[in-house]
């Protein structure tokens, strides 16, 4: 992930049923802060645990939308161009509860499930857990490759 | 039901415009964990054929949400956004957000129905460039939490 140049992933060169190398993402409560700057989503319940509590919330959760974006991350590095992303949906289920002191680790894999050799379009599944609980549902991704 | 239906089919109207810029990318880039260069210095970007840096790929949220905005805070929708929980999130891009585009967005409220005591409401927001080009389709799904 330093500057050198990665060539985009050939489709001749995938299968369906690869696996993509996963990754965990740590997130406390600054990384989430810092994704309501980025993203302007201020929503209290993201970073204010008095708040979030008082609308029911068992504790700070994080912004969906910051596991949906850290989730992709295992897509655009295994295809080498975040550009070459077609389509992406997910569902939320449950959110990512972030307590203070130890943050939360959100678990992400990937595997390929279709394959287009006409197009060059690979489709991806992930699969986005924390704590063991499903927090992306349905979380799908589309990619044209060389 | 915590949303008025005759929503469904409403299109509002197109917006100002958002200018996307390089530093923004930056900041969204870094506050996802998206390290490729290509959405941080402009000559990577251009090696892999775009005319400067490129927004990653979940970005578009940031402008479809304001354009969701004008839904959300309708005094005739009659939303409480306290109750909103985000359900389903969706994009098509048709090429990737890039620095310097000049973004309209039109939204769209595809869908509203009740689910129990709760509502569902299915929004598009499409994303094209002052000039028409269109760059993404972002669909949303929230949840309204009805009285339990």
């Amino acid at each position: 992930m330093s500057t050198a140049w990665r060539p985009v992933r050939v489709c001749a060169d995938v299968s369906v049923g690869d696996e993509l190398p996963g990754t965990t993402i740590h997130v406390d409560r600054a990384r989430l802060i810092q994704y309501a700057g980025a993203s302007l989503d201020r929503n209290p319940i993201h970073w204010d645990e008095t708040f979030a509590k008082s609308v029911g919330l068992p504790d700070v959760i994080a912004h969906g939308m910051f596991t949906m974006g850290a989730a992709v991350t295992i897509v655009t590095d295994w295809v080498g161009d975040p550009g070459r992303v077609t389509d992406y949906s997910v569902r939320f289920p449950e959110p990512v509860v972030v307590p203070y002191e130890t943050g939360a680790d959100i678990e992400v894999t990937g595997v390929v499930t279709a394959r287009d050799e006409a197009s060059r379009l690979v489709t991806i599944e992930l699969t986005v857990t924390s704590e063991g609980v499903k927090v992306l549902g349905k979380a799908v991704a589309v990619a044209r490759l060389d | 039901m915590p949303v008025n239906e005759d929503f469904q089919g409403r299109e509002y109207p197109p917006t100002r415009g958002y200018v996307v810029s390089a530093a923004k990318i930056r900041e969204f880039a870094e506050a996802v964990g998206a390290t490729d260069p290509v959405h941080t210095e402009a000559a990577s970007a251009r090696a892999r054929g775009y005319d400067d840096v490129i927004a990653p790929p979940t970005f578009a949220v940031l402008i479809a949400q304001q354009c969701d905005a004008q839904l959300i805070t309708d005094p005739e929708a009659g939303i409480d956004f306290s109750r909103v929980v985000h359900g389903r999130q969706k994009f098509v891009h048709h090429r990737p957000l890039t620095a310097g585009d000049d973004i309209i967005g039109q939204l769209h409220v595809d869908r509203v129905r009740a689910v129990g005591a709760h509502a569902m409401v299915t929004t598009r927001t499409e994303l094209a460039t002052r000039a028409g080009e269109p760059v993404c389709t972002a669909s949303s799904t929230i949840v309204i939490r009805g009285d339990e």
